[in-house]
């Protein structure tokens, strides 16, 4: 290559790369910036319940999901555990983690544990391995994993695995790829995973994967960005991402992304912020996030903001939920956005909390 | 929450939701209440349907009408009549949930277990599920439970194909009908039930698709089915041998000093041992010395140690190694012969058997030390600099005997006839996707063209009339970048490609980046052949079955941010990837099994500038549970460096034994890192170009 030709390519490069810079700027300084004070005001306000007087007496302070006493808050009840994890991490992410009294949450998650070692959605309520997931990684969070009795904890889950290898997601036997991604996410925070059959666990996975790349919740179920998620998440857990066809899935996954820039969960579907977590994390997982358009995703969920009450919604102009909040800035993470702390698209942890678990001590 | 309009609340309404939430909550603590006592009553049970109504995600309430369901259950004996009713109670309950909200998954596994415990009357199921399915042809809780029911009642898997018909043909744009579609044919092809052979069916599926595909080119729901119909006419279930190293025909010399022929097939090595590569179309398993036989001297070598180039602990690889040892043999050439597929034993990750038998043949020619072994590759320091490199010369005596890179592929002969339908359904849908674009410019059509003209390409290389597409299918990414900037990077990476087949389609190709390395300093003799591919704006390397023959390799000037696959080139020696955008140690895992890689050049790429790694899950490391990856902290306790800030570093660099690395430029740097550098890499004589003492 002659040194002219070489310095055309130069000059090329360059101009791309100061393109991208650019556009990156204009949406950070551009008006529509992330209003991260806001976000934690509203997520310190609105996730987090220091008010005792709850109807169901056995509460004590706990982690709302909707605005307090609105049938919308009633209704999710049950599933408080998970908002506890959605909340605390996106209270973490942002920094602001030392916002809730920890000692309080701590022993309402506890309470939430029952004898067979499964943790409940909330005091009450029958253990799910959904719930217990969320209740180990609410106490990972805190460092304050020391409080579980592991053993238990890891026979509960290692108990739902079935013959073929799948899991169930409670002793009523619903059979779902969620709970393997549950499993093995939870079993390998506890340090477990010797506990289950880990071969038969991968080859369910793998049955369920489709001929689009994708994976659905059972063989045969169409494919899901959350049900990817899980999968592609429970095979790099255990190191058998081999399994994934890397660029069918990354192109299945990066069609998701549709005009307004936000990513939808299935082919001809509406776009919606809880999606940037799904397939984002799926992308990166399979080293192949670049195929999309970053800064129009991040514009999109920046759109979905509430400039003034904060807390981020599903689509621009809906009504904010703590669900989509914390998808959406657990997607800002993943996009790198200024001032939010880096997150594990495999365990859905912030990063320093993952490496603290494994490479620590 | 979905699609609920952001609207400041009127105090009425608020007021009213307060009620229903007051409501909502009185019911649901008398049903813990009922819950945590075990209480059956018929009040009790009912109170918990009026709950599910209200809320059909309350998992606990399901499950305490399972547990209802089993009390009554016990009491009323065996008597199948009560059984019945308790049971369509349940249903009804479901049923009711279902018509609040469609997407409980608390319902839908509900009615699943009513059916496990052995309720008869499923035929209703049907019913509900057309009356769902039209409501919402997507939702995907209803097509799994319609597998179910199917799966129950035994109905054909022909039925619910043509099933999936009738809703396409209702309204095209389901991919939830198509995808099942997908699962159904797949299986009966599979099973190669009444009629359903490929050959067969493939064109009447093409043009089914092209209903959708042609009617409305940006709806996706035809997409990925096209694209599964194209990889099932491209596909030959067996796998083959794509190529090998050494190749068939070549020499590779032994302790030799010099020899004058040709690069591609040439290799010295100082230690008496070389690697022997099989490279494989599709990643395969079972290979060992017993489904590959290496003979010499008419004697086959035993134990040989076969091992899959992969991350982490799968035993399933494209590319296979294991090292051949001619140590203290007599010095003189020898004829060794490669052969598989004599017996089974070598299955892709498909289940299919290797099943043609092949052979490859090449000769080893061992010498005698005279003056002390040469020096290898990464004795001097080396300068990747412009003029250290000289075009190498097509004309001269060597190249003569330089085979083109065709020769280095396997011939597979058999395969030709085979082809032939496939190649003529591949060409009637080139016409049909050119007729497409000649209406309108859509991504699809160029992106799906650009796809079959490369099908079109692989499946007739082997033919004596040959053509090759990849200008066109060059111009075809060029044009997607613009048509659809959100998706540049992915159109890229398959430009860059389709670009590195084109490099490596031809001796003639080949050759105009092929150089000699030749720097004043070196008393090198064989000047080594350094192939430089730099400043071609790549963004992903390939065509590595070309490419298994290069010891020195220049990547530089790139935009790669992953050479994923590289871990095939077992002979490389030198690798340039300065001035490219790699962005982490994890993303060098394919150097781990590069175990003759000595000078490494990663200066100026973007190694810790990003606070995501996007392949921190694809290399072995603790969090991936792999193998090699033990977090070893006796090793490392010993001495002061910092591994756990560092523990990619750590992790990439310790199976190396590099004696230059550069990697100036890059956000990591330092003087601690670059003491970790060297206590990782004992060998290490060169960093950043200067001699380590
Ligand atoms: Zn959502």
């Amino acid at each position: 290559m002659s040194e002219e030709e070489d310095g055309v390519k130069k000059e090329q490069r360059k101009a791309w790369r100061e393109g991208a810079v650019r556009d990156r700027n204009v949406i950070l300084h551009g008006g529509r910036g992330m209003v991260l004070d806001q976000i934690w005001l509203d997520a310190g306000n609105f996730l987090v319940d220091f008010n005792y007087a709850n109807a169901s007496s056995v509460s004590p302070p706990v982690l709302r999901l909707a605005k307090k006493d609105s049938f919308e808050s009633v209704v999710m009840d049950h599933l408080r555990m998970n908002g506890a994890y959605w909340g605390l991490t996106t209270l973490d992410l942002l920094g602001k983690l030392d916002a809730v009294d920890k000692e309080d949450v701590i022993s309402w998650v506890m309470q939430c544990q029952h004898e067979s070692g499964g943790f409940a959605g909330n005091i009450g309520h029958d253990p799910h391995i959904l719930y217990t997931l969320s209740a180990v990684q609410v106490l990972a969070l805190f460092e304050k994993l020391d409080m579980l009795d592991i053993d238990k904890v890891s026979n509960y889950i290692s108990g739902l695995q079935n013959e073929d290898g799948s899991f169930s997601g409670d002793v009523w036997g619903e059979v779902d790829t969620r709970f393997s991604y549950i499993a093995v996410c939870c079993l390998s925070i506890l340090h477990r995973l010797d506990k289950i059959d880990v071969d038969k666990a991968v080859n369910y996975i793998v049955s369920c994967k489709n001929l689009d790349g994708g994976f659905g919740c059972t063989p045969g179920g169409e494919s899901h960005a959350g049900q990817i998620f899980c999968c592609v998440g429970a095979l790099a857990i255990t190191g058998a991402l081999h399994h994934v066809d890397k660029d069918l899935l990354g192109w299945w996954l990066c069609e998701r992304q549709v005009k307004s820039g936000g990513l939808n969960g299935r082919p001809e579907k509406l776009p919606d912020v809880c999606y940037s977590w799904w397939v984002l994390s799926s992308l990166i997982m399979i080293d192949r996030v670049h195929w999309i358009s970053k800064e129009k995703l991040v514009k999109f969920i920046l759109d979905c903001q509430d400039l003034e009450n904060g807390g981020i919604s599903d689509r621009p102009d809906d009504a904010v939920d703590v669900f989509h909040t914390y998808f959406g800035v657990a997607g800002l993470s993943l996009l790198e956005y200024p001032g939010l702390k880096a997150i594990d698209p495999a365990y859905a942890l912030p990063i320093d909390v993952v490496n603290r678990i494994f490479f620590g001590k | 929450m979905h699609g609920r309009p952001r609207k400041p609340s009127k105090p009425e309404d608020a007021a009213a939701s307060a009620a229903k939430a007051q409501k909502l909550r009185v019911l649901q603590s008398q049903f813990l209440h009922n819950h945590q006592n075990k209480i059956f009553t018929k009040e009790a049970v009912e109170l918990s349907a009026k709950l599910l109504e209200i809320n059909p995600e309350s998992y606990t309430a399901w499950n305490y009408r399972k547990l209802a369901v089993e009390h009554y259950l016990t009491l009323s004996n065996s008597n199948p009549e009560s059984h019945n009713s308790i049971f369509d109670e349940e249903l009804r309950v479901a049923e009711s949930a279902l018509r609040q909200n469609f997407k409980s998954y608390g319902a839908w596994h509900h009615r699943k277990w009513v059916f496990s415990k052995g309720h008869s009357s499923i035929n209703h199921e049907l019913r509900l599920l057309d009356k769902f399915q039209k409501a919402d042809s997507r939702n995907f809780h209803a097509w799994n439970h319609r597998r179910f029911v199917a799966a129950l009642m035994n109905i054909s898997e022909e039925d619910e194909l043509k099933y999936t018909e009738d809703m396409i043909c209702n309204n095209f744009s389901n991919y939830s009908a198509w995808h099942n579609r997908s699962v159904l044919l797949s299986n009966l092809l599979k099973k190669k039930a009444n009629g359903f052979l490929l050959k067969v069916k493939v064109l009447p599926e093409y043009e089914f698709v092209h209903q959708a595909l042609f009617t409305d080119p940006d709806d996706q729901s035809g997409w990925f089915y096209h694209r599964w119909l194209l990889d099932q006419t491209v596909k030959v279930d067996s796998p083959l041998l794509a190529s090998s190293w050494p190749a068939h025909g070549s020499d590779v010399m032994l302790l030799g000093d010099s020899c004058p022929s040709s690069p591609f097939t040439n290799f010295h090595s100082d230690s008496g041992t070389f690697p022997l590569i099989l490279y494989f179309n599709q990643a395969v398993e079972g290979v060992n010395s017993s489904t590959v036989l290496v003979n010499y001297e008419l004697n086959t070598i035993k134990d040989l140690i076969w091992k899959p180039l992969s991350a982490n602990k799968s035993q399933t690889a494209q590319v296979w190694v294991t090292q051949l040892n001619f140590n203290g043999v007599e010095p003189k050439a020898y004829s060794v012969e490669v052969s598989l597929g004599h017996s089974q034993g070598i299955i892709s990750s498909s289940g299919f058997h290797y099943n043609h038998p092949s052979r490859f043949a090449f000769r080893v020619c061992v010498q005698l030390v005279e003056k002390g072994p040469a020096k290898g590759l990464g004795g001097d320091v080396i300068l990747w600099r412009d003029e250290n490199f000289h075009i190498y010369d097509a004309h001269s005596v060597e190249s003569s005997s330089v085979i083109s890179p065709d020769q280095l592929s396997i011939q597979n002969d058999h395969e030709t006839t085979a082809f032939e339908w496939r190649t003529e359904a591949i060409a009637k849908e080139i016409d049909h996707f050119r007729e497409l674009l000649s209406l309108i410019n859509c991504k699809i059509g160029k992106l799906t063209l650009a796809r079959l003209l490369m099908a079109h390409d692989t499946m007739t290389c082997q033919s004596p009339n040959k053509t090759f597409h990849l200008e066109e299918v060059l111009e075809l990414y060029n044009d997607l970048m613009k048509l659809d900037p959100s998706h540049v990077q992915y159109y890229k990476d398959e430009h860059s490609l389709v670009l590195l087949q084109q490099v490596t389609s031809s001796k003639e190709s080949l050759l105009r980046h092929c150089f000699h390395y030749r720097n004043l300093t070196s008393s090198h003799i064989g000047n080594p052949i350094c192939v430089r591919l730099n400043n071609l704006l790549l963004s992903r390397v390939g065509s590595f079955d070309k490419l298994l023959w290069v010891q020195m390799l220049d990547l530089s000037h790139n935009e790669l941010q992953s050479i994923e696959g590289l871990e095939a080139m077992q002979l490389l020696s030198c690798l340039n990837l300065s001035n490219n955008v790699l962005s982490s140690f994890t993303a060098l895992e394919p150097l781990r099994s590069l175990k003759s890689l000595k000078v490494l050049n990663i200066s100026h790429n973007e190694i810790g500038t990003h606070s995501i790694d996007t392949t921190r899950h694809l290399c072995s490391s603790p969090l991936s549970h792999s193998a090699g990856s033990e977090w070893n902290t006796g090793e490392i306790v010993n001495t002061d460096i910092d591994v756990k800030s560092y523990w990619e570093a750590y992790f990439i660099l310790k199976d190396l034994n590099l004696t230059q690395l550069d990697i100036v430029g890059n956000a990591i740097s330092g003087e601690k890192f670059k003491s970790l550098l060297i206590k990782v890499l004992p060998a290490l004589k060169w960093l950043d170009g200067e001699q380590l003492h």
